[in-house]
């Protein structure tokens, strides 16, 4: 090939890489949010969409004010709050706790994985009535519902992060000669901490939708009595408030997770 | 402590893949077992520590470890087996945590061990921030904080590149000199064999038995990275395994 030919031919060679590589774009979030409100607004106001369709973002935001002043916010939030953390504690300290032992106990898992398998895709709510039986009207038919719901996903997650757990560090573990019980704890543990957090993420969420399912029966106060009371009388301003908190409070959930992982899961990269 | 291997064989579901080996592993000398792939070189070395056991046959230990050595059989793997989650310190305290040894030992040991490793300065590290070499420099370190009896090395090179390898053996054999370990050390790599071991054991291809025992007699510190004695060694080896190699390479993988 010629100078003059090269000279003329000569163009930088195509970028073809990159991508496929997820990283933090801040505040876009919040303004994807922020657009779809202010088109709702625009939108109810112009009477593109009728009241009956949609409330008015700004309504349903002074509801929530009003609700605030009245003081019945906390009167709700309280008790809605107070079911979600026991209900959710026990029920995900129980399903760890089982989900490790099924990780561990080739008995227990033949026995018990059939078991979980059968109760995870009944709806939980179905059993409502069951719980009211066995447990009373009052909290514990509640606790019971929302305990029962984080269970099931919480044992599915930690015996698989159990499963997961790299064999060459347990060997490692038994070449030293660790005992048994440091196994667990020093390495079993940590290493299923990722999936176990990652599991909770998602049965943290499922204790919320079962929140507002636990309080359809004998509850005068929470955020999912207000709900059903304000779906039934077509109450759509006070429906999105309800809502609103709700999906404020699994943000707020997630947050804490995310949190704890910091915390817990510095090690990763 | 000497080691002792009788009539050892071994099979996985009916195939056979160890025959009758018998060896003696001297207190103070470093004994290399480099065969072909699945001769299964590494399965000799989980039987000899107890990570396994033989279907026939059994490992003897010949005399008493010394009464200082917190785990007498310790191995050192490929793919260093560090816990990500704890620092270079806590990997090593890991080994010597349910010893009833009290905060200040089981310091002392880590420093001690950190710096014959050369690692002193990376104490708080965590393994993700270390290079290959340097992770299997704390495997080393934490294999040496339990004073081993015997050190059972599962191809420990083999994941690092050349140049890391070649420092690592230098350190290796640096440790060796001040302190006359006995060791296993399983390689494929023939070049690793000549420079490490004292006596090499030639596996066959599948089923592994004994070829052939090959004692090199030149000390560990005067073996010189291109040393025609060492080369002469290292073809004569190769001679050996290499019909093996090629029918190991072609044969189909049995799940």
């Amino acid at each position: 090939m010629s100078d003059r030919g090269s000279a003329d031919n000569q163009r930088v060679v195509e970028f073809r890489g990159g991508g496929f590589a997820p990283h933090p774009r801040r505040w876009i979030g919040l303004a994807v949010f922020v657009v779809l409100v202010l088109f709702v607004e625009a939108g109810t106001r112009a009477g593109l969409i009728s009241n009956l369709t949609l409330p008015r973002p700004s309504d349903v935001f002074a509801t929530f004010v009003e609700l605030f002043q009245s003081g019945l916010l906390w009167k709700h939030l309280f008790p809605s709050i107070t079911r979600l953390i026991v209900g959710a504690l026990m029920g995900a300290t129980v399903g760890i706790g089982v989900g490790i032992l099924i990780g561990l106990f080739s008995l227990i898992r033949a026995g018990l994985v059939p078991l979980v398998a059968a109760i995870f895709p009944i709806p939980k709510i179905a059993l409502l009535p069951l719980f009211v039986i066995w447990f009373g009207i009052d909290e514990g038919s509640k606790y019971a519902l929302i305990a029962f719901g984080t269970f099931t996903p919480t044992v599915v997650a930690t015996y698989g992060a159990v499963d997961n757990v790299d064999r060459t560090l347990i060997r490692m573990g038994q070449s030293f000669s660790l005992p048994w019980l440091s196994i667990v704890r020093k390495i079993v543990l940590p290493g299923a901490m990722p999936g176990i957090l990652s599991g909770l993420r998602v049965s943290l969420a499922i204790a919320i939708i079962l929140l507002v399912a636990a309080e359809m029966l004998g509850a005068e106060y929470g955020i999912g009595a207000y709900i059903l009371e304000a779906g039934s009388l077509y109450d759509l301003e006070r429906l999105f408030v309800g809502v609103a908190i709700l999906s404020i409070l699994g943000v707020c959930v997630s947050t804490i997770l995310t949190l704890v992982e910091k915390r817990l899961l510095r090690w990763r990269v | 402590m000497n080691l002792q291997l009788t009539q050892i064989s071994h099979s996985y579901d009916g195939l056979e893949v160890l025959r009758e080996i018998d060896l003696t592993i001297p207190a103070g000398k470093i004994v290399c077992i480099v065969g072909p792939s699945g001769c299964g070189k590494s399965t000799l070395l989980r039987l000899i520590g107890g990570l396994e056991r033989p279907s026939n046959g059994h490992v003897l230990q010949l005399g008493s470890p010394p009464s200082h050595s917190l785990n007498p059989l310790t191995y050192i793997f490929q793919d260093f087996a560090l816990l990500p989650w704890r620092s270079v310190a806590g990997n090593i305290s890991l080994a010597l945590e349910d010893h009833n040894l009290t905060a200040n030992e089981i310091e002392d040991i880590i420093g001690d061990v950190l710096a014959r490793t050369k690692l002193a300065d990376f104490r708080d590290a965590f393994p993700k921030q270390l290079s290959g070499g340097m992770k299997q420099r704390v495997a080393i370190a934490r294999a040496l904080a339990v004073r081993p009896a015997v050190m059972l090395m599962d191809e420990p090179l083999s994941a690092l590149d050349s140049q890391t390898r070649e420092l690592l053996m230098d350190d290796l054999i640096g440790l060796w000199s001040r302190e006359k370990f006995t060791a296993v050390y399983v390689t494929h790599n023939l070049s690793e064999a000549v420079r490490l071991g004292h006596s090499i054991v030639i596996l066959s291809g599948r089923p592994g038995r004994i070829r052939e025992i090959v004692e090199i007699d030149t000390p560990l510190d005067q073996r010189q990275l291109g040393d025609p004695e060492l080369e002469r060694q290292q073809q004569h080896l190769w001679q050996l395994m290499r019909d093996e190699a090629e029918a190991a390479d072609k044969e189909l993988i049995h799940v």
